[in-house]
């Protein structure tokens, strides 16, 4: 009978059932466990924390493990889960000039206080399939050099070009300002930097290194160098207004980008290189880059640009840089939608209807003509 | 109609923490005081992925209380998995009785359709939006759309209407077709049927709709003035069918056209499933019923299943 075609509670539960039987996959193999994706797989932990917004390392591996490795869905596993936590109140800004730093490259400076880092990066492995790793394989333990202690002198590039004059001012830190939060206040565009860069933080890395590699080629060029990228664990305190004093919460990792562009200047102010900033959770390098481009590609206008180009454009940066929005919308196509396209059905067999009518109207005319 | 039961430990009556539930009740209190405006709200992520009807879902969360009776539609049905979901959820984390029947409820949420039994004063109908903004496909941009509803600008959307009729020989919009309330603002009155749009005038239900991925959430209070946009000489038309549903008969509803066979073989049935359901009880029988079973009378309706793992 017709309701076949109508789902229904025991279809949900069966296909709930199969998935997870799926998502076991073949039970001779031994089940993946949360902590071995925390450890072996952390480079997807991070993105999952940074699109979902929370950083629990456990969580996320486990929101990956339970995705099946989607980790779009991951992160919304991690965002629902988010939604029902009770907020406290905004840290500390994080000192990322104290950062206890892994890894530190510059692209403007060949050396530099503090010196380049390299730290674990892909950047100059020979991208070779390893064989070696498909079975057990004995990795032996890297000496990790002491970690330079946070008072030992690591300025920022920009701060280095700061001293000189020769970027731009960062705005003060105004201590007790109102954190801005898209996810408890509606987002308004025109949006201020900070409201944009939460925004970036939690946006999809594809999309966001998309927009940054569109800039690059010529849709808003903002002729960009790498001023520094560091990664590393830095304290995040908390103000108790009990206590009167900042309490550690304790150490998480970053990494950050401070990208240096082109000028601005005006008859007042003398040119000076301009920002792009990019942060996010763990090692999250082509994420923050990217994010950086597009920082700065949005203050195009502020700069006194005209947007032209998407990557310069708030309104469609902002509105579309959410995955979990996105692969909402787009999916919810695949709900039913009959009731909508009956109506589209009628609609296109009443105007063939009268398109066929005409058309014989035409030809009787014709024919009408030729007798 | 079940019974109420104890919700599931751990969360807040109906998901949402308090805190947010009021945000989201001032932003609806604020939408029933201007008919037809977009209220911006600071939507919550939902355990649901956005497009399922994440709005919908948090308007309904605001609202509901223990003694409430949710009925949930999906295309006009209880029973299309979307709505068992959803009526599952509420189920699990309020608690509240759950119905099929739409003269019981009165919380209805739904997406696409509008109940075929005229709604009551004291009912309130919350719809699952996408895109609560009718002038986007003509203006993707906020910041223009913003300001054109502030100067009730809305020349772009009737010069899109007379282009349709230039172009087609009718308004090319058979759902989600634009209203104007109470002769201010235009409103997409999401995604239903045009059918469906004349019961939005003066209804004595209040109607809610939430669009919880674009952060808006806009009201008709009850008894609000409601007309489809149109012109003197192309006046509104809902969509009309040739054929009474199969199994019911009802010649009133809008039909789903379900395709039988690959030879082109039809048939028509009612969208709205307690509609349908309520007239076979009353012994109203279509055409395919009476052909399977010529003596039958009333038929029972079936059982929904209101838990899921």
């Amino acid at each position: 009978m017709y309701v076949s075609v109508k789902g229904g509670e025991r279809a949900i539960r069966a296909a709930h059932r199969l998935l997870a039987h799926r998502r076991r996959g073949d039970r001779a193999v031994p089940e993946v466990a949360a902590d071995q994706i925390r450890e072996q797989l952390s480079l997807a932990v991070d993105r999952v924390m940074n699109e979902g917004s929370l950083h629990d390392r456990d969580l996320a591996a486990l929101a990956i493990k339970q995705a099946r490795g989607d980790l779009i869905e991951a992160a919304f596993l991690v965002r629902a889960y988010r939604t029902t936590l009770p907020r406290f109140g905004a840290s500390r800004p994080i000192d990322t000039g104290a950062m206890a730093v892994e890894r530190r490259v510059s692209a403007t400076f060949k050396d530099l206080p503090g010196g380049q880092i390299l730290g674990p990066t892909f950047d100059y492995t020979h991208r070779l399939l390893d064989f070696a790793l498909e079975g057990e394989s004995e990795v032996p333990v890297a000496e990790v050099a002491a970690v330079p202690p946070a008072e030992t002198a690591m300025p920022r590039v920009t701060d280095l070009l700061g001293d000189e004059g020769l970027i731009e001012a960062e705005p003060p830190a105004c201590d007790g300002a109102e954190v801005g939060d898209l996810t408890r206040a509606p987002l308004r565009v025109p949006a201020a930097r900070d409201l944009r860069l939460q925004q970036l933080a939690r946006g999809d890395e594809g999309f966001l290194l998309a927009l940054g590699y569109s800039s690059q080629r010529g849709f808003g060029s903002t002729h960009p160098f790498a001023g520094e990228i560091r990664i590393g664990e830095v304290a995040v305190e908390f103000d108790v207004p009990e206590l009167g004093f900042a309490v550690p919460l304790g150490l998480i990792a970053v990494s950050e980008c401070q990208m240096v562009n082109q000028f601005a200047g005006s008859s007042v102010v003398p040119p000076t290189f301009t920002r792009g900033y990019g942060l996010a959770f763990g090692q999250s390098e082509r994420k923050v880059m990217a994010m950086a481009l597009v920082d700065r590609a949005l203050r195009t206008e502020e700069l006194g640009g005209e947007a032209v180009h998407p990557a310069q454009d708030q309104e469609f940066v902002l509105a579309h840089a959410d995955n979990v929005q996105a692969t909402g919308f787009v999916e919810h196509l695949k709900l039913p939608h009959y009731v909508d396209f009956q109506a589209e059905l009628a609609l296109v067999r009443a105007m063939r209807r009268e398109h066929a009518a005409r058309a014989e109207t035409a030809a009787d005319a014709f024919e009408e003509a030729a007798e | 109609m079940t019974a109420p039961i104890a919700p599931t430990q751990g969360y807040a009556f109906a998901y949402l923490d308090e805190q947010t539930k009021r945000m989201i009740r001032r932003a609806i209190l604020k939408a029933v005081a201007i008919p037809g405006h977009q209220v911006p709200f600071a939507s919550r992520d939902m355990p649901m992925p956005y497009g399922w009807g994440t709005g919908g879902i948090q308007v309904t969360a605001a609202i509901l209380g223990p003694s409430d009776v949710l009925k949930v539609i999906d295309q006009g049905a209880d029973d299309t998995t979307n709505a068992v979901s959803i009526r599952a959820f509420f189920r699990k984390t309020a608690g509240v009785a759950t119905t099929t029947r739409t003269a019981e409820a009165t919380v209805i949420q739904t997406r696409h359709r509008i109940p075929e039994t005229p709604l009551r004063a004291g009912q309130t109908l919350v719809y699952q939006v996408p895109i609560p903004e009718p002038l986007r496909f003509l203006e993707p941009r906020e910041t223009e759309t913003r300001v054109m509803h502030a100067l009730a600008d809305y020349g772009l959307m009737h010069v899109k209407l007379y282009e349709d009729i230039a172009e087609h020989g009718h308004i090319a919009k058979t759902y989600a077709y634009p209203v104007r309330v109470e002769g201010r603002y235009v409103m997409d009155p999401s995604p239903i049927p045009k059918f469906d749009n004349p019961k939005m005038h003066m209804s004595p239900a209040l109607q809610l709709f939430g669009a919880g991925r674009e952060k808006r959430i806009y009201a008709l209070p009850p008894f609000t003035k409601v007309e489809s946009l149109d012109f003197d000489d192309h006046p509104f038309e809902p969509t009309r069918f040739d054929a009474p549903c199969a199994l019911c008969g009802a010649t009133d509803g809008y039909l789903d056209e379900v395709v039988t066979d690959d030879r082109g073989g039809r048939m028509f049935v009612c969208s709205d499933t307690d509609h349908c359901e309520t007239r076979r009880e009353a012994g109203h029988r279509g055409a395919l019923l009476a052909a399977e079973d010529p003596a039958g009378g009333a038929t029972a309706r079936p059982e929904i299943a209101e838990d899921l793992p």
